[in-house]
């Protein structure tokens, strides 16, 4: 499952870089939110994908048979600041449309400054 | 005593050069200033006799004792002869300033504290025997000397001079850097004088060839040899008390001072002999030749200058000779030191003169041009025989110093040819051959110099001033050294036991142990030998061309301007700035596009790279758990809403694409058994998409239509690439696990430890708490800037960008 999973994580890398590339702000946003699921799904594959009962303690269960809880706890904090990060550049390229009246990444070099 | 804070003595009373300035205003700030060089010069006068017995005198001041750098002064003759130099020119210097520089029209403060500064770091430079202090006060002249030919700062040659002689100097004195620090290396010593005690083991070490390359830069540049020449000519707009003294008597001398010093070190190389002597050699001819060339006074007396610095250079390399000979005391090379320190004692006391009249001619005509003077013989006659007395002594005319001189250096190099080691039996040859062709030059152009600006035709509608007669104070200076080129030429062996011998010793201390057994006699008659005919050559050649020079000086200015060195320094400054600005612009494209390829590109080709040149890539199956079909099937669901954002023609699929991604992300994590996990991305891909629609709400109309992104090759390379990257390190971090998880600790004490049942919660907020309080943070700031970012609405300004 591991190898599948390595190779799906790869798959959602790669379209994440090709949106990234994009000149498409919105898609670039797109992008970036891929890529925290690629990451998040990664740190989850990583800590490995055995153990049978979810890491919550209930009776007759060997200690053995939890998932890892540790990844878990990452992916928490991850995904939370994933978020927080993700919804600030939507309100930012929000702000940049009100502004610029452009989303083409390409329209938005700064100024000129060489003569 | 310890005199090793007399170097700096200058730089401290230069801090009561403002104060006088600007306090004591009726009275002259040099005659204060002229202390301090006085003061110097007699004490170390007063260690003239201990050197001339051969002794050295040691003062050290620790200055970092951990790293062990101190600042050593070292005084053996040598350094002695040079600090005197330094102080006693220094002194007719100031003095000769008083008169020159107006203390109503001058910032004199500043002129006055530069020149201390240069004081101190000559010193220093001199007598330092520790390689890091010795490259610090080297430095220092460097930078005083940029500041004093900046001196008249609102002019532009003044700065392009001044800039133009740092870029030089400072180059080399990085490159003696180098030398220095490989020097320390190989000798595990910082002194000088231990280095030279084992210079026979350093001979044979690797990096000896580079230490002496790198050593000799400094050396070249400092002293304004081919091809580092170029600064010194347009060194000349600093004012001329400050030509006299750093241009011509000292600070170019510091580079004579470095080969003499490590001389003892290097001498056993081949490599240093012809290097030092034939760079010296043709520099000389360069300098001399191109002095003709000159239409300005003191361009004239700087090529003369350098010509005559290649000479002392020229005569250094030849003492190295004297390494390689058995019983060389018997041999003429032991004349090449002598003649170099002699040389250099005359060449001070009589370019000193030279530009200090250079200096009264234009003080009192108004212009330094070659071609508007002439026949101020009558108008200023002290001057004038100060000038001729100066000039004929460099044309190496009897009764004059720089005859003496000039007949030792013709005898070292007619020996040369005698010399049988470094091929230099077949060139060899040219060395007699060069050093006569520049003392014809060397001939006219003092002739030249003399006689075109005080004999023929008065032009006085030329001329700026009415010109007259200078006033004493700014003659007694050029006086007392042109005094001094008479007295030397009488005096020669005094003159030699006291000052060249003891440097002597310094320099060739394999030939010699203390200064009484350099016996070498000066005399001013030699006998019929081949310097002699070389001398009556030079007069009557030198006398015959100079004669007929306004026949044939024209031919200098069919010389292409562009084949000079100068144009090539300009065309270089030029080419590296236009050069580096050309390739920021290469990359620097301002398209963010951009950068991302270059990150991308490099963190694929980097890990890439390490994971196959280090053989880190490696795939086990045994640790594996096994393919569910659920899984399969939310695999299946990610993937087609992935390939949907891909080939999406309008962004609103996209987005709900995008939240099909996340949610089979939460499905997933709910096969996976994260139950947290799930809850929090199922509320947070609701939220997000929610989010997205928002701003896809708020596009602006003209560009909602374009939609369908285009396919890039390039673009789906480095994606392709990112993605296998990432899949291949996935692949081999899971097969090469090291250690066994921390979790089961976890596991184990949630309840005993923590009492929760839910080990991820007690993770976030018992075990693993300040990651939760800052995640908390983050959230806030990010709630917090949003608002801010929405609310906060500055007008804006028109035009206010100031490079418009």
């Amino acid at each position: 499952m591991e190898i599948i999973m390595s190779v799906a994580i790869g798959f959602l890398f790669m379209a994440a870089v090709y949106l990234i590339l994009s000149k498409s702000l919105i898609r670039i946003i797109i992008g970036t939110g891929l890529l925290s699921h690629g990451a998040h799904l990664l740190i989850l594959t990583m800590g490995g994908l055995g153990g049978t009962a979810p890491p919550v303690v209930a009776d007759g269960v060997q200690i053995t048979d939890y998932v890892d809880p540790l990844p878990q706890a990452l992916i928490l904090t991850a995904i939370v600041i994933s978020f927080a990060v993700t919804s600030f550049f939507l309100v930012l390229a929000y702000r940049a449309y009100q502004e610029l009246g452009t989303d083409d990444m390409n329209l938005m070099r700064g100024i000129e400054d060489r003569d | 005593m310890s005199f090793v804070f007399l170097i700096f003595l200058p730089v401290l009373a230069a801090l009561f050069v403002p104060l006088l300035f600007k306090n004591l205003r009726q009275i002259h700030t040099g005659w204060f200033v002229l202390l301090v060089p006085v003061i110097l010069f007699i004490y170390y006068a007063t260690l003239l006799p201990t050197t001339a017995e051969g002794g050295q005198l040691v003062s050290s001041f620790q200055w970092i004792p951990s790293l062990d750098i101190a600042i050593v002064s070292y005084i053996d003759g040598l350094s002695l002869l040079f600090s005197l130099l330094i102080t006693g020119i220094g002194a007719l210097v100031v003095l000769y300033s008083i008169f020159y520089l107006d203390k109503s029209r001058e910032q004199l403060h500043n002129f006055y504290v530069y020149l201390m500064m240069f004081m101190t770091a000559m010193l220093g430079v001199v007598q330092s025997d520790h390689l890091i202090s010795l490259y610090l006060f080297w430095e220092l002249t460097s930078i005083s000397s940029f500041l004093l030919i900046g001196y008249w700062y609102t002019r532009d040659r003044s700065r392009f001079g001044a800039l133009k002689s740092m870029m030089i100097t400072v180059f080399g004195g990085l490159m003696m850097l180098g030398g220095f620090v490989l020097l320390s290396i190989m000798g595990n010593t910082y002194s000088i004088r231990e280095l030279i005690a084992q210079a026979p083991d350093l001979a044979s070490h690797s990096f000896f060839t580079w230490a002496l390359i790198l050593v000799l830069l400094g050396a070249f540049t400092k002293s304004a040899q081919f091809p580092f020449y170029i600064w010194l000519p347009d060194a000349m707009e600093a004012p001329t008390p400050v030509s006299a003294y750093l241009h011509s008597a000292t600070m170019v001398k510091a580079g004579l001072y470095l080969v003499a010093r490590f001389t003892p070190i290097f001498a056993v190389s081949g490599t240093w002999m012809w290097l030092v002597a034939g760079v010296g050699l043709f520099t000389m001819f360069w300098g001399s030749f191109f002095a003709l060339k000159q239409k300005d006074l003191k361009a004239i007396l700087a090529f003369s200058t350098v010509s005559q610095l290649g000479l002392i250079m020229s005569l250094l390399g030849a003492s190295a000779a004297g390494f390689h000979i058995e019983d060389a005391s018997h041999t003429v090379f032991k004349y090449a030191a002598f003649a170099a320190i002699f040389h250099l004692i005359n060449h001070a006391t009589f370019k000193g003169s030279l530009f200090m009249v250079a200096g009264i001619v234009d003080h009192e005509t108004g212009t330094r041009d070659i071609r508007k003077l002439g026949g101020l013989m009558s108008l200023m006659p002290i001057t004038f025989t100060i000038a001729m007395i100066g000039s004929f002594s460099m044309a190496g005319l009897p009764p004059f110093n720089g005859f003496l001189s000039k007949e030792m250096f013709l005898t070292a190099m007619i020996s040369l040819t005698e010399f049988d080691f470094f091929s230099m039996d077949v060139w060899g040859l040219l060395f007699p051959i060069l050093a006569w062709i520049g003392s014809v030059f060397t001939f006219i152009y003092s002739f030249f110099f003399v006689f075109h600006t005080f004999a023929g035709k008065h032009k006085p509608d030329l001329l700026p001033k009415k010109a007259h007669e200078a006033p004493i104070g700014m003659l007694v200076s050029p006086a007392f050294l042109a005094l001094l080129v008479l007295v030397i030429f009488f005096i020669p062996n005094q003159v030699g036991d006291w000052l060249i011998k003891p440097a002597v010793v310094a320099i060739q201390p394999f030939l010699y142990v203390a200064p009484a057994d350099v016996d070498i006699h000066v005399s001013a008659w030699h006998g019929v030998n081949p310097e002699f005919w070389m001398t009556l050559g030079i007069f009557l050649i030198g006398g015959l061309l100079f004669w007929t020079l306004r026949k044939w000086q024209r031919a200098y200015d069919r010389f292409p301007d562009n084949l000079t060195l100068n144009r090539l320094y300009d065309n270089f400054m030029y080419l590296s700035e236009g050069g580096a600005n050309r390739f920021s612009a290469l990359y620097m494209t301002g398209f963010i596009r951009s950068y991302l390829v270059y990150m991308f590109g490099f963190l694929v080709v980097i890990v890439l790279s390490t994971l196959f040149l280090t053989n880190a890539f490696v795939i086990r199956t045994d640790n594996l758990t096994p393919i569910g079909f659920y899984e399969l099937v939310v695999l299946l669901a990610l993937v087609a809403g992935t390939i949907t954002i891909l080939i999406a023609k309008s962004r609103l699929i996209a987005i709900i694409a995008l939240g099909a991604v996340g949610y089979s992300v939460a499905l997933f994590f709910v096969i996976f058994r994260a139950p947290d996990l799930a809850l929090t991305q199922l509320v947070i891909e609701t939220i997000s998409v929610a989010l997205f629609l928002l701003a896809f709400y708020h596009l602006p109309k003209n560009s909602k239509t374009v939609e369908r992104l285009g396919f890039k090759l390039g673009n789906a390379v480095i994606a392709l690439g990112v993605g296998v990257t990432m899949t291949l390190v996935a692949l081999s971090a899971h097969s090469q696990k090291v250690l066994p998880s921390i979790s089961e600790f976890y596991k184990e004490t949630v309840y005993s430890e923590a009492g929760g049942g839910n080990i991820v919660n007690v993770i976030l907020v018992d075990y693993r708490g300040f990651d939760t309080l800052f995640e908390i943070a983050v959230l806030g700031i990010a709630g917090i800037a949003i608002i801010t970012m929405i609310k906060l609405r500055l007008s804006r300004k028109v035009g206010q960008h100031e490079n418009k």
